[in-house]
Parts: C-alpha cells; sequence; structure tokens
C-alpha cells in the first residue's frame, strides 16, 4: 500500500469516528447550555475555560445584552449590586485609586457613556441616570484585531470576546484599539496586599481564577458561568427586574430579541463600525 | 575589526563608563519595575502608554533616517555620502535596538514576548511591526558591517551585500509605515485615525535621523580626525531641512482639517496639546516650543548653511532633533489618549523609575552607537590614509 492510499484511509477512518461521536458531543453541548427551552434553535453555549481556541461548529449564537436605563433609575441601587456581584465573583481587585483602578461593569454619565450623542438640550432626568458600562463584545472587536497573539479572541460559540490570561503579554494594544475603555490593566499584583495589610481582593471566590500581574483583563460575558447553565452575574443580580436581558441575538425567539423588537434601543458609537452587542432603552 | 572600538583616548572611556553608569542606574529601576509591575511608572487605565512606546515610536524614525544616507549612496551613485553611508546603517542598529529595548520594558509579562512568534497573528500590526524591525535590524547589522568588514580588508565587498543593502532601502521605509499602522487603524482614537500618518512618520524621520547623524558627525570632526566633508554636510543640510519642513507641513495639514471641519473629535486632542483641554495643560509648554523651535530650528539650518557656520549648523540640528522629539516623542502618543474615548482628561506624568529606566535604554543605544561608530571612523581613517 503506498503512503498516499494509507493516509486517505487514515483519514477516512478518522473521519467516521468523528462522525459518530459528533452527535453524541453537541448534545452533551446543548444541555448543559443555558437555553434548553431553545434547544432546537439555539447552540450549545459556554466556553471551556478561557483557553478555547480550537474551532468550534459555526453555531451562529451571538449574545447580546439589553441594558434598560430608566430600570436603572427607578432602583438606584441596582446598579451597585450588579457591580458588586460581577466584581466579587470575578475576583476584581480593588486598589481604592484611578490610576491603577481594574473595573468590568461600571457606571457612567450619558454624557460620557455616549460621546457621539448630542448633549445639547438633553432632558435633565437623563443626565442624573446610572448607565451600566461594559465590555460591547462587538460582533467586529477592534481588540481582537490588534492583539498580537490572539490572547483575545471572539468566541467562536458565543461571539463573546474572550481573553486568555496566560496568553496576554501585557503590550496594552487592545486597550488603545477598544473605543468604549472596557479594558483594564494590571498595574500591580492583584493578590497582594496594601500598606495596612487588606488584601485587594476583599473576599476570595476559589472558582474563578485571580489574574497575575502585567495582563490585561474585562468583561467576559460570564462565561464561566454560561457553561454550567447559569445567567451572567449582572443580569442574574437584577432579577426579575428587566433591567438586563441577555441572549442569543441570533435567535428571533429569544426574549432578547423580542425587547429590541418592541423598545427604541440605541448603542454607543455605532458609527466606528464595531458592531457592539450591547444595546440601550433610553 | 570589534578590537578598534577596544582602544581609545581617555576621553573615549570617559564616555563608555558615564554611559555605563547610567545604564547602571536603569538596570536598577527596571529591576524593581520587574518586582513592582508597571504599576510604577506614571501610566493609567486612560493613558496606558507612556514614554516606553512614544520613545519606541520615535526611534523607528531615526532607524529609518539611515535611508537618507544609504539611498543616495547605493541608488543614485552619490560618491560624497560614501564614508557616512555607513553611519547611517549603525544608527539604524543603535535605533533599533532601543526600539526593541522599549518595547521589552513597556510589556507587562515580558517574559511572554515570544508568544507573539508562537502565535502568529497577521491582523495585529503588532506582528508585522516586529517582523519588520527584527528584520530591519538584521539586514543593518549583515550589510553595513560586511561592507566594512571588507574595507577593513582592504577587498570589494560581495555582491550578495548589495542586495542586503538594496533591500534595506524599501525595509526603512516599511518599519516606520507599520509603525504608523499601529496607530492610524484604530477606529475611536481621532488623532491617530489619519490616513497621513505614515507619511508624516516618514518626513519627521528623514529630518529626525539625519540631524542626530549629522550633529554627532560635527561633534566627531572636533573630537576625532574624522570629517565628514564640505559638500556632505550641506547635502544632509538639505535633506534635513526639507524634511523637517514637510513634516511640519504635515502637521498643519492636521490642524486645517481639525479646525475647519469643526468636528469635535477631531479638535479635542490638538486642543489639549496647543491649548490645554479641561484646565488640564501639561503639554502645552513642549508642543508650542516644537512648534516654534523647529521653525527657528530649520531657519537657522539654512542661514548656518550660507553663513558656514558649524556651531550654528549644530545648533540648528539640536533644535530639530528636539522639535521632532517633542513632536512624536511626547505629543503623538500621549495626545492620543486625551482624551480618552470616553472624554475624560487625563493626565499622564512619568514617574522616576520610568524615566531613569528610558534613559538605561537610551545610554545603552548611544553605548552601541559609540562602539560602532568608533570601528567605523577608524577603519575608514585606516584605510583612507
Amino acid at each position: 500500500m503506498d503512503a498516499k492510499r494509507r493516509d486517505f484511509l487514515k483519514m477516512a477512518g478518522l473521519s467516521a469516528l468523528a462522525g459518530l461521536t459528533a452527535p453524541a458531543a453537541v448534545h452533551m453541548l446543548v444541555n448543559k447550555g443555558p437555553f434548553q427551552a431553545n434547544a432546537a434553535t439555539a447552540a450549545p453555549v459556554g466556553e471551556a475555560g478561557e483557553g478555547g481556541h480550537e474551532a468550534a461548529p459555526a453555531t451562529g449564537v451571538r449574545l447580546g445584552m439589553v441594558i434598560d436605563i430608566k430600570k436603572f433609575g427607578e432602583n438606584q441601587e441596582l446598579a451597585r449590586q450588579c457591580i458588586e456581584a460581577c466584581h466579587s465573583i470575578h475576583n476584581v481587585p480593588d486598589y481604592g485609586n484611578a490610576k491603577d483602578e481594574i473595573k468590568w461593569i461600571w457606571t457612567e454619565d450619558y454624557e460620557h457613556a455616549f460621546t457621539d450623542q448630542s448633549q445639547y438640550k438633553r432632558n435633565t432626568t437623563l443626565h442624573e441616570l446610572p448607565i451600566m458600562t461594559l465590555c460591547n463584545h462587538c460582533d467586529n472587536p477592534p481588540c481582537v484585531r490588534a492583539c498580537p497573539t490572539q490572547a483575545t479572541f471572539k468566541s467562536k460559540k458565543t461571539g463573546a470576546v474572550l481573553m486568555d490570561y496566560h496568553r496576554c503579554i501585557g503590550c496594552r494594544f487592545c486597550m488603545a484599539a477598544c473605543p468604549y475603555g472596557a479594558r483594564s490593566f494590571n498595574w500591580r499584583d492583584p493578590r497582594g496586599k496594601d500598606a495596612k495589610g487588606q488584601p485587594f481582593i476583599k473576599h476570595l471566590n476559589a472558582d474563578f481564577p485571580t489574574r497575575t500581574r502585567g495582563v490585561v483583563e474585562k468583561c467576559n460575558f460570564c462565561a464561566e458561568r454560561l457553561a454550567v447553565g447559569k445567567q451572567p452575574a449582572c443580569v442574574e443580580a437584577c432579577g426579575d427586574t428587566g433591567a438586563l436581558v441577555f441572549g442569543d441575538l441570533n435567535d428571533p425567539s429569544s426574549p432578547i430579541s423580542k425587547v429590541l423588537a418592541e423598545n427604541f434601543t440605541i448603542q454607543r458609537n455605532a458609527a466606528l463600525g464595531t458592531k457592539p452587542s450591547l444595546f440601550y432603552i433610553i | 575589526m570589534i578590537e578598534k572600538a577596544l582602544s581609545g583616548s581617555n576621553r573615549y572611556w570617559a564616555w563608555i563608563i558615564f554611559l555605563l553608569a547610567i545604564m547602571g542606574v536603569g538596570g536598577m529601576f527596571y529591576v524593581q519595575q520587574w518586582n513592582y509591575g508597571l504599576g510604577i511608572t506614571g501610566m493609567s487605565r486612560d493613558v496606558s502608554w507612556g514614554v516606553y512606546i512614544s520613545q519606541f515610536t520615535f526611534l523607528v524614525g531615526v532607524a529609518a533616517g539611515g535611508l537618507m544616507l544609504v539611498l543616495p549612496y547605493y541608488l543614485h551613485n552619490y560618491k560624497v555620502f560614501g564614508r557616512i553611508t555607513i553611519l547611517g546603517e549603525f544608527m539604524a542598529i543603535a535605533a533599533v535596538s532601543m526600539c526593541l529595548m522599549f518595547i521589552i520594558a513597556d510589556l507587562g509579562q515580558p517574559t511572554r514576548a515570544l508568544n507573539v512568534l508562537i502565535h502568529p497573528t497577521p491582523h495585529s500590526m503588532l506582528f508585522w511591526d516586529m517582523i519588520v524591525l527584527n528584520g530591519y535590524l538584521f539586514l543593518n547589522v549583515v550589510g553595513g558591517w560586511g561592507v566594512l568588514h571588507a574595507q577593513y580588508k582592504g577587498l570589494k565587498y560581495a555582491t550578495w551585500l548589495k542586495w542586503i543593502v538594496y533591500l534595506s532601502i524599501p525595509w526603512a521605509i516599511s518599519i516606520h509605515t507599520v509603525t504608523a499602522f499601529l496607530y492610524c487603524g484604530l477606529p475611536g482614537r481621532h488623532f491617530w485615525l489619519t490616513a497621513i500618518l505614515a507619511p508624516r512618520f516618514l518626513a519627521s524621520a528623514f529630518a529626525a535621523g539625519p540631524a542626530l547623524l549629522l550633529f554627532i558627525a560635527l561633534i566627531m570632526k572636533r573630537t576625532t580626525k574624522f570629517d565628514v566633508g564640505q559638500e556632505a554636510t550641506s547635502k544632509l543640510v538639505t535633506i534635513i531641512g526639507y524634511a523637517a519642513l514637510i513634516n511640519f507641513f504635515f502637521v498643519a495639514c492636521e490642524m486645517f482639517v481639525a479646525y475647519y471641519s469643526q468636528i469635535p473629535g477631531h479638535m479635542h486632542t490638538l486642543d489639549y496639546l496647543f491649548w490645554g483641554l479641561e484646565g488640564k495643560d501639561n503639554l502645552v509648554p513642549w508642543m508650542r516650543f516644537s512648534v516654534f523651535g523647529g521653525a527657528i530650528g530649520i531657519a537657522l539650518l539654512f542661514l548656518a548653511r550660507a553663513r558656514k557656520t558649524e556651531v550654528g549648523i549644530m545648533v540648528a540640528c539640536a533644535l530639530i532633533f528636539v522639535s521632532l522629539w517633542i513632536d512624536k516623542g511626547l505629543g503623538l502618543v500621549l495626545g492620543g489618549f486625551v482624551p480618552s474615548p470616553l472624554e475624560r482628561v487625563t493626565e499622564y506624568y512619568p514617574s522616576l523609575p520610568e524615566i531613569g529606566i528610558t534613559m538605561g535604554i537610551w545610554s545603552a543605544g548611544f553605548l552601541i552607537l559609540t562602539i560602532l561608530y568608533k570601528v567605523a571612523i577608524e577603519v575608514k581613517l585606516e584605510k583612507e590614509a
């Protein structure tokens, strides 16, 4: 048997094996995901940790979020709860100064969140509302384009923009590239303590990795929670207020698609062509 | 050939020890940075690149500036540059070395630097920058050293070396073009988002590189027997002067587009750099000096040539070099971060360790330059004698 023929047979055998096992693998993934109800249309959701670089089946899921500004205005505590839930679950350190600050989700005023919108004669209430701000999980992310090591990448399974903290070299090109200020850098050791001996991470969550000094981090749309069938921490913190609606933008029957169909929403600086996956009901 | 750098006057050794001392200080500060993290610098969440990256950007220009000597000599057979072409190539080696050191100093995880090779990413401009910078270093080391070594041995250099030198010519354009592409392809940073950035980088490079070279050459004329020559000096003055003029023309074009269109995003950074924004104005005196110092430098340069005053030419070269260093080494990189994409004005001041490391790297670059120039002029003088 010549080499070519042997290779062909090997390939054929492997393909057959893959074909036999693939449906089972997909089935497992589907039942693990949070969208069991839509299993027929929605696809496996969830990332196996941060290192998922392998090609995934093109499922067409694109996770997105609708943020209802009015609901955050009605309940001013809500924003704080979201931030607290996210930052404590993800071991986000608090250095108590703006220079070293790391944040995954935070509030901005309207003027700074929507720099491309006219501020002239805006209704006064809008200026007082806290605007929840986090990574836009762009469909066309400039940070992913800029990263020289693919340490930040778009998940093929969910469309979310994720980070591999073990690959990041800390060049901060992604921070220059992000038009939304969503990225933070670990200027110092987040596992350390301040002068008074207080740890920067107040309550360590052993289920999520802490980061090392010298890498960039940001919101990961709670990939680790989606993988075990939970909602993102901020969405969970909002409970049934409807302040945050999370789901698959590509699924026409998903709750988020319905909210988007029924409401006027705007996006942050959409003119840049980044195609954000976050929408704001103003 | 390297033995030429191992013997020299007391003044030569004093200069070497001086550079080594600053390198030592820089090294100690780097240890501090290594232990603490980049938080030891003045950089912040809003201004996430500082003097390291701005020095890198400026020095890519100094490296590319060597082209202005190599091109006339090798492509146009301009014999007058025969003695100093090697100075251009060796300056490129020193400048690119500094660039690489500044990049490493700026990395949060320097031990992972090779990830750029392990996970090659063609859609990242930094990947291409890594290729063109290291390639340019290689071409100049092989081309520059090879041609000089042939002369040292009293031989005609090998034909293949000529092709290395030829290749280095478009390569010089590429290093500064790709470096500009790092900046001008980023959405949301209006100040950088301009198609004129790469041409502007090249114009300032072709002024700053030869200005530094001529300045050093005229110092060497005073301290050694190496004379760059009247005609070469005059030609370099023409090159520096016109390149600097083109650079300032480009700056004026940027100003026109911003202030005539009145688009706020285009005006903000220029406002910050030249007039101050929301009461923050720490770069204003620098940027104004850059414009006026540059203008005076260009005028003085041509005037000094007409009057044949070497001191005048040296002062003019220094003024133009400093002006372009501020323009690109401070304003261009730092300005891009102010205001932030969320239109917040955060100012940046480099910290003491950061300045120490920066000076250490500059000293390391000048040490490389000194050693290479020592070898070059000794060989040239020996063979011409």
